[in-house]
């Protein structure tokens, strides 16, 4: 039997924790103008799948693949560090560290789990994401696509707080880019082998100029 | 078990004195307990700034969790991010004896997750005038302590203090009300008493925690208020 049910938990946006303080950078490029409708906003999704989030799906799919070795930690040290090198905003690696803690304390108040408690104190999210999914019987593309997924979903379910838009505009513009979240994600499969150090980098450096700058505005509903 | 600090939320309405009823705890007892404060703003850290600000605890005991302006989410429905904090507190300045909580405040229902807080206070104010408390809520019948505050601005509201201390203590089935004001020292020795002996009995281990997001099950209208 094929595990199913385990990849709707770790994909919803009521899973606790914390994703929901988090915008993906959707609230700084609210503020700057450059998302202000329907439209915009799903170029945004759409940009920030085919960026970040297709990095994010590489790594949480090779971290599933690896959480099946006998030994997976050397492997998850190193594909810490690449995403570290991939990832140029400080802002926007202490988000990826912050919610990765957060994932771990929720899994790790969940059940036992000797491979998660070993890990260091503040991976990465999508490495913690794709362990689990190791650990509960998932496949890489499954954590291909919950890191997909959760890229986009994040920022859409912002958007109502954040510009004015109704919530049935954010879900058409997710039920639009769903197939191309599938098409990336079996992109993101094909780094489950071979070299840690050729994991992708596909970049969008205005998300990590909006990371800096979100970080130091002292008025903001967003953690990010 | 190993031992860790008192954890006490601090919910209610927005402006009803939360932040103020932390900073005199913290003003009055931190000469008996080491204390810390985690605070749930809705915009980023303003009632950290303010507690830092008031100078009743180095910066390192005053975290401040964002809240993503849904701070009656991380006090109950997703409690991981201030789970972290206090933990991350304990351990980088405790061992302490109490961490405060302050919820972002943001309406009437929400209580704190038994999974983050041992015991929690509902703050009201009187300027909100007396019906709230027969309006209730879970905090309001079921929180282990109703604090009426700012009873020093009661003749200015026309509110009456006794009416609406008695009609909390009805709706909570006898359970402790505290008027309380600031400027009204034997309301906040009252408060600190009531504090010290909760967290008197979390170190004995004789605290039991009760959830007042849970439906009360059986009624306690004959239990008398200590
Ligand atoms: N008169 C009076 N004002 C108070 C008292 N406690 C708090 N306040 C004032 O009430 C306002 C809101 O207090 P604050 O602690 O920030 O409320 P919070 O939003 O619940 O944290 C501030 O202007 C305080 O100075 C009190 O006991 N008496
Ligand atoms: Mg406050």
């Amino acid at each position: 039997m094929t595990a199913r049910a385990a990849l709707l938990l770790f994909a919803d946006g009521r899973l606790p924790a914390g994703g929901y303080a988090h915008s993906g950078g959707l609230e700084e490029s609210v503020r700057t103008g450059r998302v202000r409708d329907a439209q915009s906003l799903e170029s945004f999704l759409e940009g920030r799948a085919r960026t970040v989030g297709l990095v994010l799906a590489a790594f949480a799919a090779r971290s599933c693949r690896a959480a099946r070795d006998p030994d997976p930690l050397p492997e998850l040290e190193v594909l810490d560090a690449e995403l570290d090198a991939r990832t140029p905003s400080p802002a926007q690696r202490e988000t990826s560290r912050q919610l990765g803690r957060q994932l771990h304390r929720l899994l790790t108040g969940m059940a036992h789990h000797p491979l998660l408690e070993r890990l260091p104190r503040a991976p990465h999210q999508p490495l913690v994401l794709g362990a689990a999914c190791g650990l509960y019987g998932l496949r890489p593309l499954d954590a291909a696509l919950a890191a997909l997924h959760e890229s986009v979903t994040g920022p859409a379910v912002a958007a109502v707080r954040l510009m004015s838009i109704d919530p049935f505009r954010t879900h058409a513009a997710l039920a639009r880019i769903a197939p191309s979240l599938d098409r990336l994600a079996e992109r993101a499969l094909e780094h489950c082998d071979g070299s840690p150090h050729d994991m992708p980098a596909a970049a969008a450096p205005l998300l990590d100029v909006v990371a800096e700058v979100h970080a130091t505005r002292s008025e903001r509903l967003f953690a990010s | 078990m190993p031992r860790r600090a008192l954890r006490l939320g601090v919910a209610g309405p927005v402006g009803t004195g939360k932040s103020s009823l932390i900073a005199t705890v913290c003003r009055n007892m931190a000469a008996e307990l080491e204390i810390g404060v985690v605070t749930n703003d809705i915009y980023t850290d303003e009632d950290a700034r303010f507690l830092r600000a008031s100078g009743v605890l180095s910066a390192a005991r005053i975290r401040a969790v964002e809240t993503g302006a849904c701070p009656h989410t991380a006090i109950r429905d997703d409690i991981t991010m201030n789970l972290i904090a206090v933990e991350d507190m304990e351990r980088d300045v405790g061992p302490l004896d109490l961490v405060l909580v302050e919820s972002g405040g943001d309406n009437l229902t929400a209580t704190f997750s038994p999974g983050l807080v041992d015991a929690q206070v509902f703050v009201l104010d009187v300027a909100g005038g007396g019906d709230v408390v027969r309006k209730g809520g879970p905090g309001i019948a079921r929180a282990d302590l109703l604090a009426v505050n700012k009873v020093d601005l009661a003749p200015y509201v026309d509110v009456d203090v006794d009416r609406m201390v008695a009609e909390g203590a009805a709706a909570r089935g006898g359970a402790p009300v505290l008027a309380l004001s600031r400027h009204r020292p034997e309301t906040v020795d009252e408060l600190c008493a009531w504090i010290r002996r909760l967290a008197g009995d979390h170190a004995a281990g004789r605290h039991t925690p009760t959830d007042p997001g849970a439906p009360a099950h059986h009624h306690h209208a004959h239990v008398r208020a200590t």
